[in-house]
Formats: structure tokens, sequence, C-alpha cells
């Protein structure tokens, strides 16, 4: 974990380097007597917690985090217990310390801040995972190329061919409708007849037993209109 | 009266006696400059500058161990803003009194 130590005080200062020094894993970069030299540092470098003094000359610790962008893990340190409650609007702050700070103290901030800095990985890595799944890729003329699912409208069957259609380009594929199907997601997609699959959330009305979507009008077969109704959100 | 000690020095420090030795020496240099501060802003009764000067002070009060001078300090800090200096003398006995343990470590 990469921490910085805003402080106008150096006693204060070499106390929380102090603790940060026994806590395995945990990095002081830098330390800063003022929020904006702490400002310019953070414009190039990224950092996973800082130590926060709210009481400054000038730019107070509350400014600082209205100011910056995208703010980290904050661990507010204070000799002024007047702010807690306003500390916890501000989603970054994930603890306040009230000076003189203690070793068990610190180490239930540290705890927190490293709950919450696993917490936001996590979200990450999930978000991440989901953008890979929303990609196919289709190959077309020894080329993989990258379609994002969600953009695809139609797939129509043309032989031993597919046409993908999709809001910018339509894509030719030497595939079958089955194949592009067991790939699509379900909850989106859906074959209404045996040569078209089409993404429900695309469509723009329904007439007997036709769908159009985008400016493609679609038949949908007899027997897959029960199941095309059930996906819709009927009145 | 309350008087300055070791405590919080000591459970901080741990016998880290380089620790203890960087830490003594910037606590030394820094509370004369804050008392020094303290005492200007009284004189240009500036209010907000006395408030957060005693702010200030009251770190080093509490790593001296005095806990009952931080209630004080804490009392006269939000008494300032409304001009009430009711704790002044009592607060600055106890900046003596800092004054006078410091030499000592």
């Amino acid at each position: 974990m990469k921490c910085i130590i805003i402080d106008d005080e150096a006693t204060a200062r070499l106390i929380i380097s102090k603790y940060c020094s026994d806590v395995k894993g945990l990095n002081v970069l830098e330390e800063f007597s003022n929020a904006i030299d702490a400002m310019k540092y953070l414009n190039q470098n990224t950092v996973d917690l800082i130590f926060l003094d709210i009481h400054m000359p000038g730019f107070n610790g509350i400014d600082f985090i209205q100011t910056i962008k995208d703010p980290p893990n904050v661990i507010l340190t204070t000799s002024d217990p007047n702010f807690a409650i306003e500390a916890f609007e501000y989603e970054c702050i994930v603890d306040y310390l009230i000076k003189p700070l203690t070793e068990d103290r610190f180490i239930k901030a540290i705890n927190k801040a490293s709950n919450s800095i696993s917490a936001t990985q996590k979200e990450t890595n999930s978000s991440k995972k989901e953008s890979t799944e929303d990609v196919l890729y289709v190959n077309i003329d020894r080329r993989l190329i990258k379609i994002d699912m969600p953009s695809i409208y139609l797939v129509e069957a043309k032989g031993d061919y597919i046409m993908i259609k999709t809001e910018t380009k339509n894509y030719i594929v030497h595939s079958t409708l089955k194949k592009i199907e067991g790939k699509l997601p379900d909850h989106t997609f859906l074959k209404v007849h045996r040569s078209y699959v089409i993404n429900v959330s695309k469509i723009i009305d329904i007439e007997d037993n036709c769908v159009l979507i985008k400016k493609d009008i679609i038949p949908v077969s007899r027997s897959n209109r029960p199941i095309l109704m059930k996906r819709l959100n009927l009145l | 009266m309350e008087l300055p000690n070791r405590s919080y020095i000591d459970s901080l420090c741990r016998g880290d006696k380089a620790f203890e030795e960087r830490l003594l020496t910037v606590i030394k240099t820094e509370f004369p400059s804050e008392k020094e501060v303290y005492y200007n802003a009284l004189k240009a009764k500036n209010l907000e500058e006395i408030a957060e000067a005693v702010h200030k002070l009251k770190h080093k009060i509490s790593i001296l161990g005095l806990e009952k001078g931080y209630a004080l300090a804490a009392q006269y800090e939000n008494e300032i803003l409304d001009e009430n200096f009711d704790h002044s003398q009592s607060f600055e006995k106890i900046l003596d009194s800092m004054t006078e343990y410091l030499k000592t470590l």
C-alpha cells in the first residue's frame, strides 16, 4: 500500500511515519507540510492512501479532498473531533484519527483502508471481466475482429455464412447461426426464425409475424413468437 | 497541578532511542515557534490566529501526557472566537511547564 502524509506539523508527520514503518507492506512515498505541494505530487503520481490533517493554514484538508480528482482512500488525522460527522460525507474518507495517535487505533484505521482498497480492486476486476464478456471476436480474412456484442442488433444466416449487423458496420463471417447463438447472451438475444437472431432490446415494433429492428423487417416464426412475447415488457 | 510526562513518548518509541532522539529534536524545535505564533497572534488580537495556534499546541500538550491540560486547551480554543479569554492564564501556565520540562529531556 503506497501512502503519503500531509500535515503542516513536523511532529505529527514523524509520528505517522513511525507507525507506518511498523506496518508490513505500507510504504510512505512522500511527506508534505502543505496541501498544495501534495496536489502537485498527485497530479503525476498515484497512491493508495493519504494521511491528511484537516487544520492547515490556507488550504485545509477538506478543501484538498474537494479539489482533487478521484481521491484515493483518506485517513484524517486531527486534534479536532468536531469534523468527524462532516468527514464521513466523503466516500474516500475511511477513518478519522484523533491526535495523539495510538498504535491500536492506527492499526484499525489501516485495516479499514486495506479492506476498502481490496473491495475497490474486486469491483474493478469484476467490471473488467464483464467488459471481456461483452466482446466477440470473429475470424474475417484471417484476422480476428473484435465486435462489441451490445452493438449487434441482428444476425442473419446466409448459407455457409452469417451476416452480423451492428450499429456501425456489417460483417460476413464463415459460421453458423447455431454457433453464434451459443456465444451471444441469452438475456439479450433471441432466435426468432431459423435464419435470424435478434437483439431484443433493439426492437422498434412488432406487427403480426414480423419485427422491425433498425430498418430491417424480420419474420418471426410461429413457434418462436410465444417466447418473444414472453421476453417483452408488455403493458 | 498536572505535570508533563513521558508516558506517550515512551509508548510510541518503545525503546527505539534513535527515533526518540529525532522526535524530541523535532518537538524542541517546533514547540517554541508554535508558542511564538500564539503570543504574536495574542498581541495582534487576531482571534482566528489565536484559536489556530492553540489548536496546534494541543497536539504537543497531549504528546507530553497532559490530559487535563488538553481538555483545558480545547475549551480555551472554543472560547476564543467568542472573545472569552478566561482560560488564557491557565493555558499559558501549561505552556510554561512544558517549556521547563522540555529543557530536561
